[in-house]
């Protein structure tokens, strides 16, 4: 299918599901229905790192949110910004951070890298914990309009935004994964000197993705202070971003961009189930045993699955080598 | 920002002694990512669950804390020993450590962070003993014994860790096995048992850790969130692997939190190991003290 | 013959250990050059070297009249440098097919004289052909024997239409037939002009390939000429003492 047909078909598909929660009449599915569409921006825009590229981020949460901040920080802007306007400029300001951020660490080994996202999160953290105009460790406060004209609920305006979001991201990994940025993204994954070696330019190519990757991180970030209301840095910063970000992918397969979508509407269903029939605890238990034993059983997640047992493609798990193992292969 | 004297010398003095302290907190991974490139990401949650349970048998059974934690270290040992089996048998088989290794252990981290929350609930909890609370004073220096004996005692772990590593031969048969596992082969050793004694041990310090954390400073699950990226800092920078490297970059760490806090306000400390971490990854990834 | 490649006293340590030392080397256009050497001897480090998997520390390498420097390896492959591993690096998540693509659309398509999008599967399949990997063309690497993944090494190297290509031991362990494949795939490569630093301890096949040998011995060169005067070389003779 071609990438221009895909995205009509994901956008009448988005339309659909838009229509189908407005004739349900129920506020809360806005409620719901946008985290599951933020968690698939998320997911998706992780697994161009580290499905495609093998790079995994903790950091996540990081990009997340510099893109509800750069929304606070505009808040006083008068008039308001509008919400798409928002999301691109989160999307630059994550975007530039993640090129910087990538620039810094992507000469690390793996697991190294993996540690140095962490840090940087937590680094951007407490930058902006210590920074008042946006709040500080207080938090800031948004006020969400009551309405927007045809939509009315603001909510339905904001799940309406986070859709086309979600169509967006899927529609740029599908884009990369079938691109000649694709391949080098795998051979990157496969095996970084055998890629060098065969003429690809791996640093630049890590770049892209981290830059996309955040970019996008931070666009899906952008709204989110509209809809909660009231931001606060240690919940906005997170782990429980990172893992999620980190989980959707791993549980619905991390080499085409159908996995991330796949594991961000089901493990993102079943957070929001949970929320309301037990309690918001059981989330995290929930993704942790999930994540566990994907990894363990499923480890090509269920697009792995189905490729196996309803496909028949021969097993064998699709990924990285070792973390550790850069060395040029032989002895000396 | 009040400069005096005593406030710098007590910032130093308490900053060695948390140093000690974090020193044995990364000791575990040290053994794990430093010498056999497990990324154990988890650790920190290992910690918390050691300080519950000393918890609990000082609650219940009016058992100092650290004899607590080191009746359950035969229990942390198996643990670890678990773990490592079925991370073994799950990843390191089939050569997949990397990306689904990291996700494994961010699970467990999870999973035991939210079984404490679901069992305990998220209020702080405390352990008594006779020495925390008093304080000795030696001039202008107080030693809050609370950090004081967890700081001896750590420094007895990490000086007891060191002579297993170099003394005795499982110590060393570890140490090779992340150097030359063929080695160990020729000489008859299994190295994937080998492996598993090592992890075993390294989550057996989590036990002791945890009580030493609890005896310092009331604990609740999530705490040990801004332990993960202290560990790593300090394993990185002390040279992956090395004991008395670690033990020096806890030290340092704990100093510069230590000023940090006493003179630019506690908001600003946990971007120094970070940041810490972040310049020697970039400038010296073998760290101070590199194999 | 003009100088393809030239090493100026090249130097590398790890640690403490001195890897190479003072290495001086010249390949020219088309030249069929033989790398013999005990094991540790430094032949893998050079290869590194030149081709910046790993980066020099003392010395310089040119390439076709560029000074490398610390050039990336991607932008030496671009030059005209290509070379196999010692122990084959296939990317496995990719079919045959798409791991010979992976040359084509990054060092050929950098040079400016890429193949348009149809004809790339074919000049793919045509390599896989020339290899005698064509059946496996929608194989991934792991379905291939030894042999054949050091052939898809080859047809790789191949794909980047390279100006000198370095074979580091592409027939370790390998069959008395295997090994005369390879030899042959090698031979119509360097009559297409293509330079070849053939690495290897099958001495039968060095001999019959080489125009020259170069002997390397902890980090040394210690002879470099025709191959049966090197072979008579004393010095060589004491280092393969055993051998």
């Amino acid at each position: 299918m071609r990438s221009d047909v895909f995205l009509l078909v994901c956008l009448g598909i988005g339309g659909a599901v838009f229509a189908a929660a407005v004739a349900f009449g129920n506020d809360y599915l806005f409620f719901a229905g946008y985290v599951v569409a933020q968690y698939v921006v998320l997911a998706t825009a992780w697994n161009i790192l580290g499905g495609y590229c093998g790079y995994v981020n903790f950091g996540s949460a990081a990009f997340f949110a510099l893109g509800a901040y750069t929304t606070v920080a505009f808040y006083s802007f008068y008039p308001p910004l509008p919400v798409p306007a928002l999301i691109v400029v989160g999307g630059l300001v994550s975007g530039v951070v993640g090129l910087g951020m990538g620039y810094l660490t992507l000469r690390l080994r793996g697991a190294f890298f993996a540690i140095a996202t962490l840090a940087l999160a937590v680094v951007l953290q407490t930058l902006v914990v210590n920074w008042d105009y946006v709040g500080g460790s207080r938090g800031a406060y948004i006020m969400r309009p009551e309405t927007v004209a045809p939509l009315g609920n603001y909510v339905r305006y904001l799940f309406l935004a986070m859709l086309l979001l979600a169509v967006v991201a899927i529609t740029a990994a599908r884009l990369i994964e079938r691109s000649r940025l694709g391949y080098g993204f795998a051979t990157i994954r496969d095996d970084e000197l055998a890629a060098e070696a065969s003429g690809v330019p791996t640093l630049r190519l890590k770049l892209v993705a981290t830059a996309i990757s955040g970019a996008l991180m931070g666009m899906a970030g952008a709204p989110f202070p509209y809809y909660i209301g009231y931001l606060q840095p240690s919940s906005t910063f997170g782990l429980d971003y990172a893992v999620n970000a980190i989980a959707m992918p791993l549980i619905g397969g991390t080499t085409t961009w159908i996995g991330p979508l796949v594991g961000a509407v089901l493990l993102g269903s079943l957070q929001q189930i949970a929320t309301v029939t037990i309690s918001s605890a059981v989330n995290l238990l929930i993704v942790g045993f999930l994540l566990v034993g994907f990894v363990i059983v499923a480890p090509n997640g269920i697009v792995g699955l189905f490729r196996q047992h309803v496909r028949h493609e021969p097993a064998g798990i699709v990924g990285r080598r070792r973390l550790g193992a850069d060395a040029a292969g032989s002895a000396p | 920002m009040i400069f005096s004297f005593d406030l710098l010398i007590n910032a130093i003095v308490s900053g060695i002694l948390i140093g000690g302290f974090y020193a044995a907190v990364t000791a575990g991974v040290s053994l794990s990512f430093g010498i056999l490139d497990i990324v154990n990401i988890a650790h920190p949650a290992f910690i918390i669950l050691g300080s519950y349970l000393a918890y609990v048998l000082n609650l219940g059974l009016g058992l100092d804390p650290i004899l607590a934690s080191i009746v359950m270290l035969p229990a942390f040992y198996a643990l670890g020993a678990g773990i490592y089996q079925i991370y073994y048998l799950s990843f390191e088989k089939r050569g997949q450590e990397s990306l689904r290794g990291l996700a494994f252990f961010f699970g467990l981290l999870f999973i035991t962070e939210v079984s404490l929350v679901l069992y305990f609930g998220v209020d702080y909890r405390y352990v008594e003993a006779r020495y925390i609370g008093p304080t000795w004073h030696f001039g202008p220096i107080d030693l809050p014994l609370r950090i004081l004996v967890p700081f001896l005692v750590s420094l007895l772990l990490i000086a007891a860790l060191e002579l297993l590593l170099t003394r005795s031969f499982i110590g060393r048969a570890i140490m090779a096995v992340a150097q030359d596992q063929l080695a160990l082969k020729l000489l008859a050793v299994d190295p994937i048992r080998i492996k598993r004694i090592a992890f075993g041990i390294s989550i057996a310090t989590a036990s002791l850790a945890g009580a030493f954390l609890i005896i310092i400073q009331p604990v609740e699950p999530s705490v040990g969130r801004e332990y993960i990226g202290r560990v790593f800092a300090i394993c990185v920078l002390g040279g992956m692997g090395s004991l008395p490297g670690t033990l020096i970059a806890a030290m340092m760490i704990g100093i510069f939190e230590s000023l940090t806090a006493t003179f630019y306000g506690p908001s600003w400390a946990p971007a120094v190991s970070f940041g810490f971490l972040l310049l020697t990854l970039a400038v010296r990834p073998a760290g101070l003290l590199g194999r | 013959m003009s100088e393809l490649l030239a090493i100026d006293n090249l130097g590398k340590r790890f640690g403490g250990f001195i890897a190479l030392d003072g290495i001086s080397l010249a390949v020219g256009t088309g030249e069929r050059v033989g790398l013999i050497g005990p094991n540790g001897s430094g032949k893998s480090t050079l290869v590194n070297c030149i081709c910046g998997t790993v980066r020099h520390e003392a010395g310089a390498v040119y390439f076709d009249g560029h000074p490398l420097g610390s050039a990336a390896a991607h932008v030496r492959t671009r030059l005209g440098l290509a070379r196999t591993f010692q122990l084959p690096r296939p990317f496995v998540s990719l079919t045959l097919l798409d791991n010979l693509r992976i040359p084509l659309l990054y060092t050929v398509a950098a040079r400016g004289q890429g193949y348009a999008a149809s004809e790339i599967e074919a000049r793919c399949l045509a390599l896989l052909r020339e290899v005698g990997l064509e059946a496996k063309a929608r194989h991934r690497p792991r379905d291939l024997t030894q042999v054949e993944m050091r052939k898809l090494e080859l047809a790789r190297a191949m794909a980047a239409e390279p100006k000198l290509l370095i074979a580091d031991e592409s027939m370790a362990g390998l069959t008395h037939s295997e090994v005369e494949d390879i030899l042959m795939l090698l031979r119509h490569l360097n009559a297409e002009g293509i330079a070849i630093i053939l690495i290897e301890h099958i001495m039968r096949a060095v001999m019959s390939f080489s125009q020259r040998l170069v002997v390397l011995v902890s980090g040394r060169k210690i002879a470099d000429g025709a191959p049966e005067e090197v072979m008579r070389d004393p010095e060589v003779e004491k280092a393969y003492l055993g051998q």
